[in-house]
């Protein structure tokens, strides 16, 4: 190590920070929605926007990105997932099984 | 070795050396999201240099065989990175002078042109996260105001530099650049409740020496750490 390291230039080592965990949508194309993409740390909305930049955008992954704070997310339990989720179970009908897709029509 | 005389000597060797320096962070940085990013920016200036030196020569035997005396870049780009304000400051004068150069030049007819226009995109993010960070620290914590300040300071001695003529390129209204620069820069620092050092705007070395060849201290040391696994083992691959 031959060039002076922010240790031995009187910043401290690199600490935990107490910075707030962001949620990352990403907008691939235009016509389609936003997608959870991950979730990174930033101090404020508008470094969050810049770091999910360069963390999920770096190969043309996008051209909108949402940040969203975690805290702010209101997800279901694991507990309630029976009666959440298993009442869909046995309920065929309600796929759209049964009709034809037109051809050409993507993303449906 | 073959070395064309062609502006794209200086300004390659700037986006290689800073590339270099930022690089360093690697594995240092404060947050793993704040590595990725200043990499991010390393990468872009690594792929400037590429295309400019490949103008002067071949890019290889530029980056890796020359000595000291022979490279062209900024003594303001060989500064170490210091604590993470230093990084930020040096990146702010740099890259809000990059913006403007290479901005100027896209509108030219010169063989600089293709590149500038490509890389005014980057470099205009890379003022960005220099800006947004400098805003942050100036107008955070007394710690951090007082680091980010001390910063500006210690490297305000290179700047002058940054607006002298380079070879080549003497159609450049360097005096003009250099008064959008000190606007902008003063505009960032103000909002950032911080002040525009008042210092020298160069060292001991007159303000140019870099472009002339003369380099600071540090700077032996970082090209020992770039250059010693080629000359170590010439023509290595992986």
């Amino acid at each position: 190590m031959t060039t002076p390291r922010p240790a031995e230039t009187g910043a401290t080592a690199a600490a935990p920070t107490d910075w707030p965990l962001w949620e990352v949508f990403v907008r691939s194309r235009r016509g389609l929605s936003h997608t959870h993409a991950g979730s990174l740390h930033a101090p404020d909305a508008e470094m969050a926007l810049r770091n999910a930049r360069d963390l999920y955008t770096r190969r043309s992954e996008g051209i909108s990105i949402w940040v969203v704070p975690s805290a702010q997310v209101t997800a279901s339990s694991p507990d309630e997932k029976d009666a959440f989720f298993e009442p869909a179970g046995d309920k065929p009908y309600r796929h759209p099984t049964f009709y034809e897709i037109p051809d050409g029509v993507h993303h449906l | 070795m073959n070395i064309t005389a062609t502006p794209a000597l200086p300004l390659g060797d700037d986006a290689l050396i800073l590339s270099h320096r930022l690089g360093e962070w690697a594995g240092h940085a404060p947050v793993l999201e704040e590595e990725v990013a200043l990499a991010n920016i390393a990468l872009d200036l690594l792929g400037q240099a590429r295309v400019l030196l490949s103008l002067a020569g071949d890019e290889d035997e530029l980056a890796y065989l020359r000595e000291e005396r022979q490279f062209r870049n900024l003594q303001l780009v060989e500064q170490p990175n210091g604590d993470f304000a230093h990084t930020i400051a040096r990146q702010l004068y740099f890259s809000t002078y990059q913006e403007l150069l290479f901005d100027h030049l896209a509108a030219t007819e010169s063989e600089l042109a293709p590149l500038a226009g490509k890389a005014v995109k980057e470099v205009a993010y890379h003022r960005d996260h220099a800006h947004q960070w400098t805003l942050r620290l100036g107008d955070g914590t007394d710690e951090s105001h007082t680091r980010m300040q001390r910063a500006l300071a210690s490297l305000w001695q290179f700047t002058g530099e940054l607006f002298e003529p380079v070879e080549g390129l003497e159609t450049v209204p360097w005096s003009a650049l250099h008064d959008d620069w000190t606007t902008r820069i003063t505009t960032t620092l103000e909002q950032a409740t911080l002040t525009v050092p008042e210092g020298p705007r160069h060292g001991a070395w007159r303000a140019g020496a870099g472009r002339q060849g003369l380099h600071t201290e540090p700077f032996g040391r970082l090209l020992a750490e770039m250059q010693h696994l080629h000359r170590s083992h010439p023509g290595a691959t992986w």
